[in-house]
């Protein structure tokens, strides 16, 4: 199956990579855009017995690396078997 | 005296540290490779340097955090050795779990390299007591990940425990409460985003730094 993690700083922490994009689509006239957040997207294929059991396995994969629980949230999403 | 500097792929700060730490107070300074599993016996200080290990990858300091290298050092803070993680080495710190908190992104997005001037938050530590009655120093910063966070709990207690060594007299990228250098709850692991080892000799602009080194060597 294949596995899509992704990866965004937690509300309330500064994201000064949004906030540069967020101004850059203001002074392209877009003015109607507002918090904008950049993450990041890590996919993977991953061998395991069913949908429920890949999700646990790849939360801990990103407590433990993919994502960094101080500063940043996760979601997972599984397709295929 | 002993002191190792372990040395990940991408660290290019670790002969500066080597140097620093031999002309500061004379100890012998080994190098370690990031792949070894022991350190030498009888070392005073673990420096982990600056740089930008694993290139960065996935965030500063997440890949070094997982190096061969990492338990032993874990292991060796745990028994008292003093253990420093400058600039890069923070980071890899904070990844590995020794230290609370993270570094973000510079408020200004901006790689920021300067001297800068700092407040010696607590002159009682086994990285400050050098530094006399002397509040303030000089050392120099280079980073583009610098900005301490942590949430308001953690830096209530980091505040109230006194294990904020160093903070910025101005802060240059947005670190909470100006925070420069913090202690683990032992306080004989310190991360320090600031180069003491860009700042230990009068002709470098600043021998600050070699206090540092000394204050670590005169507890040992």
């Amino acid at each position: 199956m294949k596995a899509t993690v992704h990866v965004f700083l937690k509300a309330g922490v500064l994201d000064v990579q949004g906030k540069a994009v967020e101004a850059a689509l203001h002074g392209l006239g877009w003015a109607e855009v507002s918090d904008v957040r950049v993450g990041r997207t890590i996919t993977f294929d991953l061998n395991a017995g069913d949908a429920e059991e890949a999700k646990r396995d790849v939360a801990a994969m990103c407590d433990r690396l993919l994502a960094n629980p101080v500063i940043e949230s996760y979601r997972v999403e599984i397709e295929g078997s | 005296m002993k002191a190792a500097v372990v040395v990940f792929p991408g660290s290019n700060c670790d002969r500066d540290c080597k140097t620093a730490i031999e002309r500061s107070t004379g100890a012998r300074v080994d190098m370690i490779w990031h792949k070894e599993t022991a350190l030498p016996a009888g070392l005073d200080l673990i420096v982990l340097p600056g740089g930008f290990s694993y290139g960065d990858y996935l965030r500063c300091g997440a890949m070094a955090a997982l190096s061969p290298v990492m338990p032993a050092v874990a292991e060796a803070a745990a028994r008292g050795v003093a253990v420093a993680g400058i600039c890069n080495g923070f980071q890899i710190l904070c990844e590995a779990g020794l230290l609370p908190g993270a570094l973000l992104r510079n408020a200004g997005l901006k790689y920021v390299c300067t001297p800068i001037a700092l407040e010696i938050a607590n002159l009682q530590t086994r990285f400050t007591a050098a530094f006399g009655a002397r509040r303030e120093a000089i050392m120099t910063i280079g980073n583009g990940e610098g900005h301490y966070f942590a949430d308001d709990p953690t830096l209530d207690r980091l505040e109230g425990e006194g294990r904020i060594a160093f903070r910025y007299l101005a802060n240059p990228n947005g670190s909470a409460r100006s925070i420069a250098g913090i202690l683990n709850e032992a306080g004989n692991v310190l991360g320090l985003m600031p180069h003491p080892d860009r700042s230990f000799d009068a002709d470098l602009g600043s021998a600050d730094g070699a206090l540092v080194f000394q204050s670590v060597m005169a507890s040992a």
